[in-house]
């Protein structure tokens, strides 16, 4: 369980990157998205979860599963949903202003 | 944009309060069980979306008449205040208290002052979600 | 109970949320925010005076006891710069109110300010890692809106750069808090220096301290500020100041506080890294400092030089050399707050930004030029201001320890810090005036009266070290001694159970 965890981790990982050099502004905010559920699957995995039940009273008599690294995630989620919501807004205001989504010429109206 | 789908239209009637009504038992369900003011208030934010995206804005905010920015702001203090209430009180900031209440309909209860934050947690969440969608969906 | 460890984080939100409220009044919104910031200061000065009485002060959120709960803990370096980031933020906030257009102020400015302080503070005071990272975010996100405000083309590409750097370097510090959770089991970093001491820092610890250190470098723009200098020359001055005086400082505190707790034990391998990233960011700083043209650009590898210059007292990695970092961290935040408002009151007044268009700016604005001449003196470090001190016990710490060429590479970049702000001077206080009497515009007094301030508190700070000195000592002192932390967090509950 936890080797095809760190394996998946490892593909999200390699597709993110991709996604963030590419040139088209979408593709890079997609890749801050991937980027950040490759990290949510390495906490909880490093969290340990493939061991116990859900960390829930009442549902079973345990073992548990350490509960912090999923809290850990739900705060990293709402981080991470924060910056993927403000790229975005922040993506569509330059390609308004500018009119293009390709970070290559904006590099180039920075230094006009 | 104004969409003349019939279907849609009468079913998201329908639906949009089932999810309201499921949003809101995820919201009172937290805390103990898997739901809770960020979950809550995502659902509760998703039907509000589904009301944008079947009728159109102006429609939308005559029913609702809401400056989304302000009702974040607001959520976001609400979670702090109520945090701290605590401090000012003489406990550590954040600290909960709760209690067991005979209400009249619902029997004993426990009522917890985590609610109050959680509220406050499932406003900020639908005051940012509104705002996303309706600033980038504005001048489409 | 030390609820007023989290008063300097809770007031600045609380403020923010009220300032957002009261959007359609801009003489309510200074006001409140004026209030707030007294407050601010109030409540740091006596937080500062009672840790100096009772020790390293310590909340348990909730009253979850450590290492359960999260938890902010007060020491002397931390209490410090939430003084001086409460000082210095306000007095950015009353330049703001007389240099920020309408429509600026009406977006928000001032709640995303306080934000931002909010997170600056949060991080100085927190104990527990994984809520590092989320002050971190806080600031970070409030930052985003900053540099964002009312931009034009150029403000937008680089934000753009500014935030996607942010967000990779938020992911690495995530990946470092997973691989350190994995291995510790713990987030709470006095816990988490207890387990390191117990179970020896190996190599996989170390890959971990690398990790942190590449998250903190990027944040703090040690060797790795490639981004630095685009994003902090292209927003408005106040908000440049903000940046400047705070958000990097910040880095280079976390970086003290995880090196000097967590991991000192390997210092062959991380301390040597550390300096050797120093000097390198001293060299590429002060090329840089040299070679532009534009007077934002060259304040912001100012910015850089000085982060590899605190840098070196962690690379020294003695008492000596925290008591010079403390004192120029102090000193720093004050300095480039100054550097960025005078460098944006040129701009302002000239409408242009490059040093070979400006000239004998000191016959129209005396004032602004004695004070950028005094800004100047002071980065270089000379005597009476605040930058001597730091340099001196910098050096100090170096000669101590035997690193001799960590000294000369901070004191050639001194050099070269002169070097680049005479370069401004010279060009554009000095010279024939271009400007007559009758198109000058007016140096609004508003604006002059928050950078004299500034002004008088480098020298503050300079002359009456006597006063700071003991709070600087106890910060180094429990920087140097980790367990006088460990004991303050852990101290009442077994640290293993």
């Amino acid at each position: 369980m936890e080797v095809h965890m760190i394996i998946l981790t490892g593909v999200l990982v390699t597709v993110a990157v991709y996604l963030l050099l590419s040139r088209n502004m979408i593709r890079m905010i997609l890749g801050t998205a991937v980027l950040s559920h490759a990290v949510h699957l390495l906490l909880i995995t490093m969290g340990g979860a493939a061991e116990g039940h859900v960390p829930l009273l009442g549902e079973s008599d345990g073992p548990y599963v350490d509960a912090l690294p999923q809290a850990l995630i739900l705060t990293a989620i709402v981080i991470s949903f924060a910056t993927t919501a403000f790229l975005l807004v922040l993506a569509y205001r330059t390609y308004e202003e500018t009119g293009t989504d390709d970070l290559n010429y904006l590099r180039r109206v920075r230094r006009e | 944009m104004k969409g003349n789908d019939v279907i849609l239209r009468t079913v998201s009637r329908i639906v949009v309060f089932i999810i309201l009504t499921f949003g809101v038992e995820l919201f009172l369900s937290g805390h103990n069980n898997p739901g809770g003011g960020f979950i809550g208030g995502l659902v509760l934010s998703s039907a509000l979306v589904l009301l944008y995206v079947v009728f159109d804005i102006e429609t939308v905010h005559q029913g609702v008449p809401l400056d989304f920015k302000k009702v974040a702001a607001f959520g976001a203090m609400l979670a702090v205040l109520s945090g701290t209430a605590a401090a000012v009180l003489g406990h550590p900031f954040l600290s909960q208290g709760f209690g067991y209440f005979d209400l009249p309909i619902f029997g004993v209860t426990e009522l917890t002052t985590v609610t109050i934050f959680e509220a406050g947690v499932a406003l900020t969440v639908i005051g940012t979600v509104e705002t996303i969608i309706l600033s980038i969906s504005k001048d489409v | 109970m030390n609820n007023i460890l989290v008063l300097p984080m809770v007031i600045p939100l609380l403020t923010g949320f009220v300032l957002f409220f009261l959007r359609p009044s801009v003489r309510a919104q200074k006001l409140v925010a004026s209030l707030s910031i007294l407050s601010l200061i109030a409540v740091s000065v006596r937080m500062l005076l009672k840790i100096r009485d009772a020790g390293i002060l310590r909340l348990d959120f909730g009253g979850w006891k450590p290492p359960f709960g999260i938890l902010f803990v007060g020491d002397s370096f931390a209490a410090l710069l939430v003084l001086t980031t409460s000082i210095v933020s306000g007095l950015i906030l009353f330049y703001a109110f007389a240099a920020t257009e309408r429509r600026h102020e009406n977006m928000f400015f001032y709640p995303f300010s306080f934000f931002l302080v909010a997170g600056v503070n949060g991080s100085l005071l927190t104990g527990d890692l994984f809520n590092l990272f989320v002050c971190f975010e806080v600031m970070l996100l409030a930052s985003y809106v900053l540099v964002t405000l009312g931009g034009g083309k150029s403000q937008l590409a680089e934000s753009m750069k500014y935030v996607a750097i942010n967000v990779v370097a938020s992911w690495f510090f995530l990946v470092a808090l997973a691989f350190l959770y994995g291995t510790i089991g713990t987030l709470n970093m006095a816990h988490i220096s207890v387990r390191v001491a117990e179970a020896g820092q190996g190599p996989l610890l170390s890959a971990i301290a690398v990790i942190f250190l590449i998250v903190f470098a990027l944040k703090a723009g040690l060797l790795l500020y490639f981004w630095l200098p685009g994003s902090y020359s292209s927003p408005p001055a106040p908000v440049a100041a903000l940046f400047a005086a705070l958000l990097t400082k910040v880095g280079v505190y976390a970086m003290f506080r995880v090196f000097t707790l967590i991991f000192y034990h390997d210092s062959s391998i991380t301390h040597g890294l550390i300096g050797a990233m120093a000097v390198l960011t001293l060299a590429g700083g002060s090329l840089g400092a040299v070679a532009y043209k534009d007077i934002r650009v060259i304040a912001s590898y100012n910015v850089v030089i000085a982060v590899g210059f605190m840098m070196l007292g962690l690379a020294v990695f003695n008492e000596a050399a925290f008591r010079g970092s403390v004192y120029y961290l102090i000193h720093d935040m004050v300095i480039k707050a100054l550097l960025f408002l005078a460098v944006g009151s040129m701009i302002l007044l000239t409408g242009e930004s490059r040093i070979d268009r400006m000239s004998g700016l000191i016959r129209n604005y005396p004032l602004l030029g004695w004070l950028f001449f005094i800004t100047m003196l002071s980065l270089a470090g000379i005597p009476p201001f605040s930058g001597f001190i730091g340099k001196v016990y910098t050096g100090l710490g170096a000669v101590e320890g035997g690193n001799y060429w960590l000294l000369l590479a901070g004191f050639l970049s001194s050099l070269f810090v002169l070097y680049s702000l005479l370069r401004i001077f010279m060009n554009c206080f000095w010279g024939e005036t271009t400007i007559t009497r009758e198109e000058q515009r007016p140096l609004n007094k508003k604006k002059l009266i928050p950078l004299s301030l500034l002004g008088a508190l480098t020298l503050a700070i300079g002359v009456g070290t006597q006063v700071l000195a003991p709070f600087v000592a106890d910060a180094a002192h429990v920087l140097a001694n980790p367990e006088i932390y460990i004991e303050a967090v852990l101290g009442e509950v077994q640290p293993d159970e």
